[in-house]
């Protein structure tokens, strides 16, 4: 019961972020507030989102997965091959216009991929991008392929009983796995290049000031919806069950419940929201490449719930918008330089130590992170 | 009396040591038994065998009318099948209300979208409050099961075990660390339960058998040793040299 009662308060302050960045908006309002920065703050609510899913699984089912920007980037790969082709196209076409004969369709196709993968030294459409030209085949596989790579991967590793740490090193090897996979020139996806350009937005003429609030727009509306189905999810007898595999995934197991069922579907609900954020963070990054599904991705998303507070949903909310905004201010170059006299503080070396100290802080005087402080004023 | 569940020549063992031995075990619906033996005897190996938790090297393990083999059933399949378990440790939900716990246990369609859509009734409330009354937790419905006693874990695992309707209870050890008064109330909830349900109590302290009243099964070394009346076996002569040492 306790998540869908933070729902109205949850709303409300994200309503008013949204009314108070749409105020300051270049497009819409005063223009206090720079099309990159707006970027940043939709960029941040994505991440939100994807700590939500980490809360799930993490919080409320005790699964500590260390890969699920896995998920999450793929949901980026996926929009991003329909955004870079048509986008490409719309270039070619244009280009090809003024020939004195008109191209074929069949040039047309052949010149976008040339342009794509030239970069790769390919001139061929990848299998990968088989529905690229697609828009809504595309934003299904938003869905569907971290979806089905949950799927495979938690049925094989639930149904083994792999647990605990082990479970979470998995997470990293798939993680790893995935982005070594990427980094290959011949796999299809550009390689160490990644997908780029994503920012424009094929067949919009609108300007990135407009571009920008309205991606905010869409994350704060996936983040509101993502809240309230989370909250629902964990708030009946399902978040019960989930959270007594957390507790004691034996006596689950001895009432009758299919523990490895109910772990999948947690996995396998949170990788798809996961995909959908990471579809969302893309075209305001612009772009994608492996790097960003590194390992150390998906630790940072745990680090972000344990300091936000575990089992709360506003804590993976609250620790995954102070902590990754609090890493724009300090490595952007924005932080002003401590002179200590014999010791520069330049905060783009230091911000990692200072995260780690914090994290060491909260573990230690605060296990329950920022929510549980805040429970605790509450309460009082 | 037929049986519901039946223990054929089962032997399981670990790494080179036989923790059960050519054991056979029936019992009846509805029956009481009393399971009882030294350390190591094989009395916790035993439970996991049924519950699905260990499988056998050999042997059988029927169940029900239709002698199904609970041998290829999954733990979840086997409690659904009506096996309850309680644990030796209590094991209850420490961070969910006492109300939570129960309505966990309810028997309901065990799928995750049914947990999903689950509503609570009123039959169900009334069904919780019952079962709450007669473990003594009626007063407790909303307290964290976390901040109760020992002995109300305990019963609370057990109102668990009921709420499931099973027509099997396989309790382990449920008077350990309890006070006089808690095991008298004990004792009667299990007794009660065994009016219509096959209940294997597994128990080191013998007052606590004595008080149970049914039929004991000795175990030692894994395999049967006697079985009778407590003080038919207590007067077996192998009996009392496995219990105090030769």
């Amino acid at each position: 019961m306790r998540a869908m009662k933070t729902v109205p308060y949850f709303l409300a302050v994200l309503f008013a972020v949204v009314l108070g960045v749409t105020i300051l908006s270049q497009a819409y309002g005063t223009g206090g507030i720079s099309v990159s920065f707006t970027k940043v703050l939709g960029m941040t609510l994505c991440l939100c989102l994807a700590a939500l899913a980490m809360d799930l699984v993490w919080g409320y089912c005790g699964i500590l997965s260390l890969g699920h920007f896995a998920f999450f980037g793929l949901g980026g790969y996926m929009v991003g091959m329909w955004l870079m082709t048509a986008r490409t196209e719309a270039v070619v076409r244009a280009n090809m216009a003024n020939n004195v004969i008109p191209p074929t369709e069949a040039e047309i196709s052949q010149g976008t991929a040339l342009q794509i993968f030239s970069v790769v030294g390919a001139e061929d459409w990848p299998w990968m991008w088989a529905v690229s030209d697609s828009l809504f085949l595309s934003l299904l596989l938003v869905v569907l392929i971290p979806g089905l790579l949950a799927l495979v991967f938690g049925w094989l590793a639930f149904r083994s009983r792999v647990t605990g740490v082990y479970l979470s090193i998995l997470t990293q090897a798939m993680t790893l796995a995935l982005s070594l996979y990427l980094f290959q020139n011949d796999t299809g996806l550009r390689g160490n290049n990644g997908l780029s350009g994503l920012q424009n937005i094929p067949g919009v003429s609108a300007g990135q000031s407009y571009l920008s609030i309205w991606f905010f727009w869409a994350s704060a509306l996936a983040l509101a919806l993502g809240y309230v189905g989370s909250a629902w999810v964990v708030s009946g007898k399902f978040g019960n069950v989930v959270r007594g595999i957390r507790d004691d995934e034996q006596r689950v197991r001895f009432l009758g419940y299919s523990v490895e069922g109910y772990k999948l579907f947690v996995f396998v609900l949170s990788a798809v929201i996961c995909g959908i954020a990471g579809a969302l963070f893309y075209p305001q990054a612009g772009i994608i490449n492996p790097d960003e599904i590194a390992p150390i991705a998906s630790i940072y998303l745990a680090v972000w719930v344990a300091i936000g507070g575990r089992g709360r949903l506003y804590g993976a909310v609250i620790g995954a918008a102070l902590v990754s905004l609090l890493s724009t201010y300090f490595t952007g170059g924005r932080a002003p330089d401590v002179n200590l006299g014999i010791f520069t503080i330049q905060w783009i070396d230091w911000w990692p130590v200072l995260l780690g100290l914090g994290f060491v802080l909260i573990t230690l005087f605060a296990p329950n992170g920022i929510a549980g402080l805040f429970d605790k004023l509450v309460r009082k | 009396m037929s049986a519901l569940l039946e223990v054929n020549g089962v032997s399981v063992s670990f790494d080179g040591f036989k923790a059960i031995n050519n054991l056979s075990f029936s019992i009846g619906e509805p029956e009481m038994r009393a399971v009882i033996g030294p350390n190591g005897a094989g009395k916790t190996t035993f439970m996991d065998i049924i519950t699905g938790k260990t499988r056998p090297d050999e042997g059988e393990v029927l169940w029900g009318e239709e002698n199904r083999s609970l041998l290829r059933m999954s733990e979840a399949q086997i409690a659904q099948a009506g096996v309850g378990r309680k644990f030796q440790r209590p094991t209850v939900f420490e961070d969910q209300s006492v109300r939570d716990n129960l309505m966990v246990a309810l028997k309901k369609d065990r799928t995750p979208w049914a947990a999903l859509t689950y509503r609570g009734s009123d039959a169900d409330s009334a069904r919780i409050e019952e079962l709450a009354t007669e473990i003594g937790l009626l007063d407790h419905l909303s307290t964290t099961a976390g901040i109760l006693s020992h002995g109300q874990k305990q019963w609370l695992e057990i109102g668990m075990l009921l709420a499931q309707e099973p027509r099997l209870l396989l309790v382990d050890e449920p008077a350990a660390g309890m006070s006089t008064e808690e095991r008298e109330h004990t004792t009667d909830i299990l007794v009660n339960a065994a009016k219509t349900k096959a209940v294997v109590v597994v128990e080191h302290d013998m007052d606590f058998v004595r008080r149970l009243n049914c039929r004991v099964t000795v175990l030692h070394e894994g395999s049967v040793l006697a079985e009778g009346s407590l003080d038919h076996v207590m007067a077996n002569q192998e009996v009392i040299d496995v219990y105090l040492g030769r």
